[in-house]
């Protein structure tokens, strides 16, 4: 699949600090990337760079055909950004601030008018698309930055948290959103909350002080980080079972260790692929009511954890 | 220059909306109506103030009511200009909006250009405002002046009102918040008020051109100042073209 984001050796220095260590992707058109990492470790930087709104100390990238760096206003006729820490206009109303973007964008008269309808319907603004946006609450506010990011219809979408204002619901309603676009426009999303981007993104980039650390699919990243253990958990009103399962199960060759997290059995094995038939014939011929047997799969948190463990401020450039 | 009337338009309801313009506007209007009563009535009231004292107060006349506009204008206008020039680019980096902006396909010359002149279109309109309250009451309370005199006047008053706030604007490219900004500006002002008093050069300054609008708006004789107009007219695109150079590459 053709490539919408690449970076090339892009490093990014601010005095003596590297906020980005010669970071090298890919993002394929069409997907959609989650960028993670700690507070300082580069995301908004490299946002900032793709974006034409900063320059690399050296290094290249290519953003919808075209380098940022060029200066070139194609480039951003094709792009859009929604920037968390961004203030918008207060002083006008939310349906003022998207015909001021799609007048930018270059449109007029009716479709001008029908897009930021459009727009407003998908984010849920159409009520308060009369409003002063300084009356906005943060969740509006978030939802309206996102509604001007949509107004040309970009090929690349940079959001840098585009959901840590909203309400479970606003959450729910944009990753919605998010998901809609999947396949039309590559979405490049910087955010902390791992959950949503385990539910929506299909590529993730871990990155830790401006060094990119991981790039899979969500797949890769769980079949590479996960450990040969499955977990099974039996139907309530059998109270031996456990203890004779886990004896059973202990007898196994393939079976390395066994242990008990509250309802939770979990068995490690050595070769998972063989171990998994024989602990289900383990389990048919024990007779229990099994409620749920599957391969521990890491989440995306687990994975993050891992790559960066430490939490602690460093001092890069955000 | 992409996206500059778009921009253009939006600065000038946003100087609207803010209350710069009006608020602006009825400074200067104030300033222009009580320019000519104050220099009207000032005799009389120094004399009901020092009544034991025996002070000879000449008569006014319409040169004291010009005398009298200009003065409050180079005083409270610089202020007001540096005041609306300091955040305009500063203010929008500092808040995000810049970064808002810019990511959008407009030019980086054409974000400047419409900021500066949604600026000038208000200290313009301010002007204009004070101009005609200026000439009402003078017109009222002394002698009318002459229209194209005193119209040419309030011209170099602007002139020398935008270079103040063309060079504010420039502090304002080069840093990232307003305090910084108007400090530029300031200092900027201080120095020309310090050449100005200083024979031959004080011409080429914005304060040294109140002596060409008081003898433009009175009818003297005004010889040897195209080329100070020029320098003055030069000053505030050197400021500008210096403004778009730093900002054309800055980082937001």
């Amino acid at each position: 699949m053709e490539a919408a984001i690449v970076c090339q050796g892009l490093v990014k220095r601010y005095g003596k600090i590297t906020a980005l260590d010669h970071l090298d992707l890919e993002v394929p058109a069409g997907s959609l990337f989650g960028f993670l990492g700690p507070n300082g470790a580069g995301k908004t930087t490299t946002i900032r760079l793709l974006t034409g709104l900063a320059w690399p100390t050296s290094g290249r990238s290519i953003v919808a055909g075209i380098d940022p760096a060029s200066g070139d206003i194609q480039l951003r006729q094709r792009i859009s950004h929604q920037d968390q820490q961004s203030k918008l206009y207060g002083w006008m109303k939310g349906r003022e601030l998207l015909e001021f973007v799609g007048r930018l964008f270059g449109f007029r008269g009716p479709d001008l008018r029908s897009r930021v309808d459009e727009v407003l319907e998908k984010t849920g603004l159409i009520e308060a698309a009369g409003r002063h946006v300084a009356g906005y609450s943060g969740g509006m506010r978030q939802r309206l930055n996102l509604a001007q990011a949509l107004m040309n219809r970009p090929q690349v979408l940079f959001l840098d948290e585009p959901v840590s204002s909203l309400d479970p619901a606003g959450r729910h309603d944009v990753l919605n959103l998010l998901e809609d676009l999947r396949g039309q426009v590559t979405v490049f999303m910087s955010s902390h909350i791992l959950e949503d981007v385990e539910k929506v993104c299909d590529r993730v980039g871990i990155i830790d002080r401006g060094r990119l650390v991981v790039d899979a699919t969500m797949a890769e990243l769980q079949a590479r980080f996960a450990e040969p253990v499955f977990a099974i958990e039996l139907e309530p009103g059998q109270p031996t079972a456990q203890t004779d399962l886990l004896a059973v199960l202990g007898q196994s060759a393939l079976v390395e260790g066994v242990g008990r997290d509250g309802p939770v059995l979990r068995v490690a094995v050595s070769d998972a692929s063989r171990a998994g038939p024989e602990i289900l014939r383990i389990l048919a011929t024990s007779g229990v009511h099994v409620a749920r047997f599957e391969r521990l799969r890491p989440s995306l948190e687990d994975v993050f954890l891992r790559l960066v463990p430490s939490q602690q401020p460093h001092g890069a450039h955000e | 220059m992409k996206g500059y009337a778009v921009l253009l338009r939006k600065e000038v309801i946003e100087q609207w909306r803010t209350r710069r313009l009006p608020v602006v506007a009825v400074i200067f209007l104030l300033f222009g109506l009580a320019s000519p009563v104050l220099a009207k009535y000032t005799p009389d009231i120094v004399k009901l103030v020092a009544s034991s004292i025996d002070i000879h107060v000449p008569t006014p006349t319409v040169k004291d009511a010009v005398a009298q506009l200009i003065k409050n204008l180079s005083q409270v206008g610089v202020l007001t200009a540096i005041l609306l020039a300091m955040g305009s680019v500063a203010g929008e980096k500092e808040s995000g909006t810049a970064a808002f902006v810019l990511v959008k396909p407009v030019s980086r010359f054409a974000f400047l250009a419409a900021k500066f002149s949604g600026l000038a279109v208000t200290i313009a309109v301010a002007v204009l405002i004070c101009g005609l309250a200026a000439y009402l009451y003078t017109d009222l309370l002394f002698a009318p002046l002459s229209v194209l005199g005193f119209g040419t006047a309030c011209f170099v008053i602007l002139l020398g009102l935008l270079e103040i706030a063309a060079v504010t604007f420039l502090g304002s490219t080069l840093v990232r918040s307003s305090i910084p900004a108007a400090g530029i500006g300031i200092v900027a002002l201080v120095v020309a008020g310090v050449v100005a008093a200083l024979p031959n050069v004080g011409r080429f300054t914005p304060l040294g051109l109140n002596e060409l609008a008081s003898n433009l708006a009175l009818q003297q004789m005004a010889t040897g100042w195209i080329l100070p107009l020029i320098v003055n007219a030069g000053f505030v695109v050197v400021a500008l073209a210096t403004s778009w150079l730093v900002f054309r590459r800055q980082e937001i």
